[in-house]
């Protein structure tokens, strides 16, 4: 379908970008991806992936607003407090960008409903807090063949990596287990400087957007982690994929997905 | 010898095991940080046992939930 006038006018400074231009844009009208987590992560990733024009993002979390929310959830606002998240999140992507088909999903993760899920989606973005989840996804998208891209906040500090399966290495590579209950700090116990969710989950926006268009080098098999107080960013270049790993390797030990128990504070995604 | 932690090159004792490390950097839950040295993991029952050599570029990866809530 060729751009209309107003496409071509909305992502002109995309289409001038010669790694990107009008075949680049029209792979992005054709992109599926989705969102798990409207929170931290999830908000700006979703915002900048809405007005890139990726054409169909699903969104997926449990959650309602709430007013502690909003120091970082910079896609809902004041007058979206009590609103589920997803439809708060849909209904700023839309504005943002008509061009965008915004499914939501109202729903917990878990083994039951996962592959379901990421089924139809290009690319997964994870933008959940608890390690159950972090697990459950990873080793989701693991099984599914699904590019992936993961991502953690607390504090000053924030990471990320992407996970192409069959490729490079994946979470589990790096950590074999979720950590006991209480055992890590969330963002909730420790709290979070509110740019992070920004600087983190726009590099997650961008993993997305170069996966998507084939442009550049994916962050496979480095983790980046970011230290505002230092004002450091260090890529971890990891070791190749699945070696020992329980899910990745040519023998996975781990051929069916686990619900971890939740960690203490509530359940969200 | 001097090793490299984190991107930082530093002085340090010989014979420094990864679990003297550790405590010399001062990790945070250091009973679920995972370890690499010159990009390899080292599996966390080694710890004690494995000791670093001149050169060795070690890193400290972290749990890190966070994101929504
Ligand atoms: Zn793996």
């Amino acid at each position: 379908m060729p751009f209309t006038n107003e496409q071509l006018e909305r992502y002109s400074r995309h289409i001038i970008l010669k790694e990107i231009g009008a075949k680049g844009q029209k792979k992005l009208l054709a992109a599926k991806v989705l969102i798990i987590g409207a929170g931290g992560l999830g908000a700006p990733a979703a915002l900048y992936l809405a007005a890139a024009g990726v054409g169909t993002i699903g969104i997926a979390d449990a959650d309602v607003v709430d007013l502690s929310n909003l120091q970082r959830q910079v896609i809902h606002t004041t007058n979206d407090i009590g609103k589920k998240k997803v439809e708060s999140a849909a209904e700023t992507m839309r504005a943002i960008n008509p061009d965008v088909t915004v499914n939501t999903y109202y729903d917990f993760v878990s083994s039951a409903n996962i592959m379901d899920l990421i089924k139809d989606y290009d690319f997964i973005l994870d933008g959940t807090d608890n390690f159950p989840a972090k697990f459950l996804i990873n080793d989701a998208c693991v099984m599914a063949k699904k590019p992936l891209s993961h991502a953690g906040i607390i504090r000053f500090k924030g990471q990320l990596t992407t996970i192409l399966p069959g490729e490079g290495p994946c979470y589990r590579c790096i950590f074999k287990n979720p950590p006991p209950k209480d055992a890590v700090p969330t963002c909730k116990q420790a709290g979070v400087i509110g740019a992070m969710g920004g600087v983190i989950g726009s590099l997650q926006a961008m993993e997305a957007v170069k996966y998507i268009t084939g442009v550049g080098e994916l962050l496979s098999g480095y983790l980046l982690t970011y230290d505002a107080l230092k004002m450091e960013f260090h890529k971890i270049k990891l070791p190749p994929r699945g070696k020992g790993c329980a899910v990745c390797s040519d023998t996975p030990t781990i051929t069916e997905l686990i619900d971890y128990e939740q960690i203490a504070c509530d359940m969200h995604l | 010898m001097k090793i490299t932690v984190a991107g930082e090159k530093k002085e340090v004792a010989d014979g420094l095991t990864v679990a003297a490390l550790i405590e010399l950097e001062n990790v945070e839950t250091p009973q679920y940080v995972t370890v690499s040295v010159n990009e390899e993991f080292i599996d966390s029952g080694a710890f004690e046992t494995y000791v670093l050599s001149e050169g060795d570029e070690v890193e400290f990866l972290y749990f890190m939930g966070g994101g929504a809530q």
